[in-house]
């Protein structure tokens, strides 16, 4: 299994997304520029963390544009695995990859700490190393990360089981405790929460290895452990 | 010969007239000596080049002398003072770079922009040496958090820090934050960054090889910060408000980029020479480059990028706008730095040429239209031994008796005044503002004695910390030097880590005072002693001088940033009691020393007398104790004593762990005493029972003072004094009047 950590001008997560690949699952990880216009080589493609473009703009409204963008538009329709975390779940929202948006804190503030996140579905190719409501701890770095949607599109990830991971303690505001979400297919998922930064005991946690672990059962389950290196 | 440059400039004959230098701060006979080193009058520009390179900010024109007295050098010491930041060997071809600079003036009038780009400088001080930026930390002080103009303040200066290094991606990891009166008006801000750098790629600022072209990679150059260094070296007043465009503008977005590409075009080997624009932008970095490899540079103003039309070059060379660096490489090598550039989407000009004739020459629209020696640019600025005399009130405190007050009885409320003291309460509200585990490799968060970062690939980490506390500094120079150096050394060590050396930033009120300049001279020399004793040279710092406002200087604020290597993960230890039935020691002796403690301050309202003593070898003998006991994992948890003394130090240790206490102490002292005294060289330390024997034992060999105090457990911190209860407070209530402190004040 081949992984993609997209590197957009500004990102700050790449090398952390990188890192945490090479820890939990030992398996081959590129990192790609943003101006690539191919990603067939690769079955799970992360979205990192970071300020792209300064995201002087809403955030991630101009990495949207990014010519990688169409590539992983494509990714996406092909049912391939894409995550999304922090700065990279607000630019699969932008992309339209998700619905909804992210919001300022209501803090009005930057807020970083761990988060204790409750994983409300364990059904996605990113989250079935989990058991159902088990509660893991994963920590936030954000002062955009307010998840907020129409009552309409609120309906639907309810009704579609598109929700993810819910906060315990709500940091930022978000609608329903929103912390995640995946897209109705399952295969994309946008996170605030950066499980990338809980993947050693020493760091704090390593409750986030379990959902690279997850990525990596989910694709030798479609893909038969033949095709594994 | 050299060309007036613009009508609205005054010319060098009108401003020799008019003495118009004087408005930059050169002095009359500094004029003098510039005109002899240029066989001329200066022009506009060259007046305001020399004013920039000969100001305190640039030219350390007062300290000077004071900065010789520090030890800079030791076998680990790879570089030290002079280039962008000093370097220490870590073993395995790795070496740790670091440096702490003030952006105090700046914050005062603008405070985000000026916390703000306070960090950015200091980020390009590391990456310009070649290294890889890995940390960042502050020290910040502030009036009483009370008045809305501190509270503004302080919102924006964390605002500011947090919004520059959340943005390009370097976790703030440690710092310290003090408030008092004293800062009222001119608050300190200063920041710190770390980096790590193979020895192989340590780079410096030389404009190498006559002939050779010079780039300036960055964003245009604008008119933000003319004069910045100028501004920084006066005291601020009510016309500070109206410099505020001597403030710059950051942009992290650029500097992260910029960073970027500058590591990979350091990484690919054909950098001769590089060097940040900070203070005093074009005009510090060219002449010191030139200078370091003993050559002259011609700049091409017409081929700076310009943010706006018309600027003239005066306004070139001094702007201060953000983000720039400046390199030379072989001709050769020009095609390959500028595809680098270019890839990052970053803007890079061949700006000029390196000579051979000694001058810093500058050509616009095709004229000559400054030409400065670069020796006296850099070299000749006149050094000055300020007069120095003992200080009335230094004089007048050594009467006070500080065991005059009467004694508190309410020990338990005396404790939560003091923890919700701004000062010592939590700084959750601050750091929480700050990405401090981005990169991956934060081990210990702030909020303990110091942080650690692990190296990756290794089991190896590195530990840093920020401290000084100016009351003591101000109540006794000398001493409160001393103890700055040596409270590092026990943050460090109780984080299990090993003392490496120290950057410093002296940040004093001005020094055409005879006891301002006194207060630098017996702080420095305090602090060059610890250094020597325990073994940490400074390998480089920065001087903020002029830090007044109406009612006087601040407090003395020397800043010890201290980094220490940690040889092994295993030996992380945190503040925080670890387990129900671990045995808590004291180590060191408690005296009756309430001078400058934070309990004199926020019980009394008070402060006054002479600080604690220090006495270096028993602080050095402690530090090896402490850290070889770690070492041989004979301990559970390490907290320095420091503000609050032991009743502090035992509080935050329950908080921190969210575990009880019961301590039984027996002291000759009054209770508030043994409680609230803020002795030096003292340690706490908690241990399993298992290790509780091997540890007193080893620490007593080792010639360190050690009491069997307690042990942890329960809900509450219960102390006895004598055999007779003395405080007794949940380890919840305690932990909410320490959480809420700052919060309910911001609110």
């Amino acid at each position: 299994m081949k992984f993609a950590v997209l590197v957009f001008p500004g990102s700050n997560c790449d090398i952390d997304c990188y890192k945490a690949v090479e820890e939990a699952v030992q398996e081959p990880v590129d990192y790609v520029w943003h101006t690539a216009t191919d990603l067939s080589a690769y079955d799970c493609i992360l979205v990192p963390g970071g300020f792209s473009y300064g995201d002087y703009l809403r955030c991630g409204a101009i990495s949207r544009f990014a010519p990688v963008m169409n590539e992983v538009a494509k990714a996406a329709e092909e049912g391939k695995y894409i995550l999304g975390i922090c700065n990279g779940f607000q630019i699969l929202t932008e992309a339209n990859l998700l619905p909804g948006a992210l919001l300022r804190n209501t803090s009005m503030k930057f807020r970083c700490h761990d988060t204790v996140l409750k994983v409300v579905n364990n059904q996605t190719p990113f989250t079935n190393d989990f058991e159902l409501n088990e509660e893991i701890v994963i920590p936030i770095a954000h002062g955009e990360g307010n998840y907020y949607c129409d009552e309409e599109t609120l309906k639907q990830l309810q009704q579609n089981n598109q929700i993810v991971f819910t906060y315990k303690d709500n940091p930022n505001g978000s609608l329903a405790d929103i912390a995640g979400i995946s897209n109705v297919r399952g295969n994309v998922v946008g996170m605030m929460p950066h499980p990338e930064r809980a993947v050693s005991e020493l760091l704090g946690s390593a409750d986030g290895k379990r959902m690279f672990t997850s990525i990596l059962k989910a694709w030798r389950d479609t893909h038969g452990t033949a095709s594994v290196r | 010969m050299v060309q007036q440059v613009s009508a609205k400039e005054p010319t060098a004959q009108q401003i020799a007239e008019q003495k118009i230098y004087q408005q930059f701060g050169v002095s009359d006979s500094e004029y003098e000596l510039i005109c002899s080193f240029m066989g001329r009058q200066p022009n506009y520009t060259e007046i305001g080049v020399f004013s920039v390179m000969w100001s305190e900010h640039c030219a350390y024109k007062n300290s000077k002398p004071l900065l010789r007295r520090f030890p800079t050098s030791g076998p680990r010491v790879l570089m030290g003072p002079g280039e962008g930041a000093g370097i220490v060997d870590i073993g395995d071809n790795q070496a740790v770079v670091f440096k702490i600079e003030s952006h105090n003036h700046p914050s005062a009038v603008e405070p985000y922009q000026g916390a703000a780009t306070g960090v950015g400088g200091i980020i390009r001080d590391i990456f310009s040496m070649g290294a890889r930026p890995v940390a960042l930390l502050n020290s910040l002080r502030f009036g009483k958090l009370e008045s809305d103009r501190v509270k503004y303040l302080f919102e924006h200066v964390v605002s500011g820090i947090a919004g520059y290094g959340n943005c390009i991606g370097i976790p703030t990891v440690a710092g310290e934050v003090m408030f008092d009166n004293s800062y009222d008006g001119n608050p300190l801000v200063n920041a710190m960054c770390v980096g790590l750098i193979d020895h192989d790629k340590i780079q410096r600022g030389v404009a190498k090889g006559v002939g050779n072209p010079v780039f300036y990679v960055g964003p245009p150059t604008g008119r933000d910060g003319i004069h910045g260094a100028t501004f920084a070296s006066v005291e601020l007043s009510e016309e500070s408000e109206a410099k505020k465009t001597a403030v710059q503008v950051g942009d992290p977005f650029m500097e992260k980029l910029v960073m970027e590409s500058c590591l990979e075009l350091i990484d690919s080997g054909i950098v001769l020479g590089i060097q940040d624009m900070g203070a005093a932008g074009l005009t510090c970095s060219s002449a010191e480059m030139a200078s370091k490899a003993g050559n002259g540079l011609e700049l091409y103003l017409d081929q700076v990028p310009q943010r706006e039309e018309g600027m003239t070059p005066y306004e070139m060379m001094l702007s201060e706008s953000q983000e720039r660096m400046l390199f030379v490489v072989e001709p050769k090598d020009e095609a390959q730095a500028m595809e680098i550039f270019e890839r990052w989407g970053v803007i890079c000009a061949k700006v000029g040429k390196v000579t051979d004739d000694g001058c810093l020459k500058l050509f616009h629209h095709g004229e000559l239209v400054g030409d400065m020696p670069v020796q006296a640019l850099v070299d000749e600025c006149p050094v000055y031994d300020k007069p120095s005399s003992v200080p009335a009130y230094y004089v007048e405190n050594e009467k006070v008796d500080t065991l005059r007050y009467d004694e508190v009885k309410d020990l338990g409320g005396a404790l939560k005044k003091v923890l919700a003291s701004p000062t010592v309460a939590s700084k959750a509200w601050v750091y929480n503002q700050y990405d401090y585990m981005v990169r991956t490799s934060t081990a210990v968060r702030p909020g303990s004695d110091a942080a650690v970062i692990t190296i990756h690939g290794t089991r190896k980490g590195l530990a840093m910390t920020t401290d000084c506390n100016g009351r003591y500094v101000y109540l006794d120079p000398e001493v409160g030097g001393k103890i700055a150096v040596s409270e590092a050394a026990r943050n460090i060590v109780c984080s299990g880590a090993e003392p490496l050396a120290i950057t410093d930033n002296l940040n004093f009120g001005s020094p055409e005072k005879p006891d301002i300049f006194w207060q630098m001279e017996r702080a420095v020399d305090g602090m060059a002693e610890a250094c020597r004793v325990l073994d940490t040279p400074v390998i480089g710092g920065n001087v903020s001088l002029y830090n007044e406002n109406a009612s006087g200087a601040i407090y003395p604020t020397p800043v010890v940033g201290m980094v220490g290597l940690l040889h092994d993960t295993d030996h992380i230890t945190t503040q925080g009691f670890k387990q129900e039935g671990d045995v808590i020691f004291l180590l060191g002796n408690t005296q009756a020393e309430l001078g400058g403690s934070e309990f004199q301050y926020a019980v009394h309202g008070l402060t006054e007398g002479r600080p604690p003593v220090l006495d270096l070898d028993t602080e050095k003998k402690l530090l090896a104790g402490v850290l070889g006991a770690i070492q041989s994992g004979l301990v559970q948890s390490a907290h320095d004593l420091s503000e609050g003394g032991l009743a502090v130090a035992l509080a935050e240790s329950c908080i921190s762990g969210s575990l009880g206490a019961h301590v039984t102490l027996s002291s000759q002292l009054r209770n508030d005493l043994a409680l609230f005294s803020e002795s030096q060289s003292r340690i706490l330390l908690s241990a399993t029972k298992e290790h509780a024997d091997k540890l007193q034992a080893y620490l007593s060999e080792q010639g360190v003072p050690v009491t069997l105090i307690g042990s942890v457990g329960g809900e509450s911190l219960v102390v006895e004094i004598n055999d007779a209860p003395a405080l007794n407070e949940t380890v919840a209530g305690l932990r909410q009047v320490w959480e809420d402190a700052i919060p309910c004040l911001m609110k």
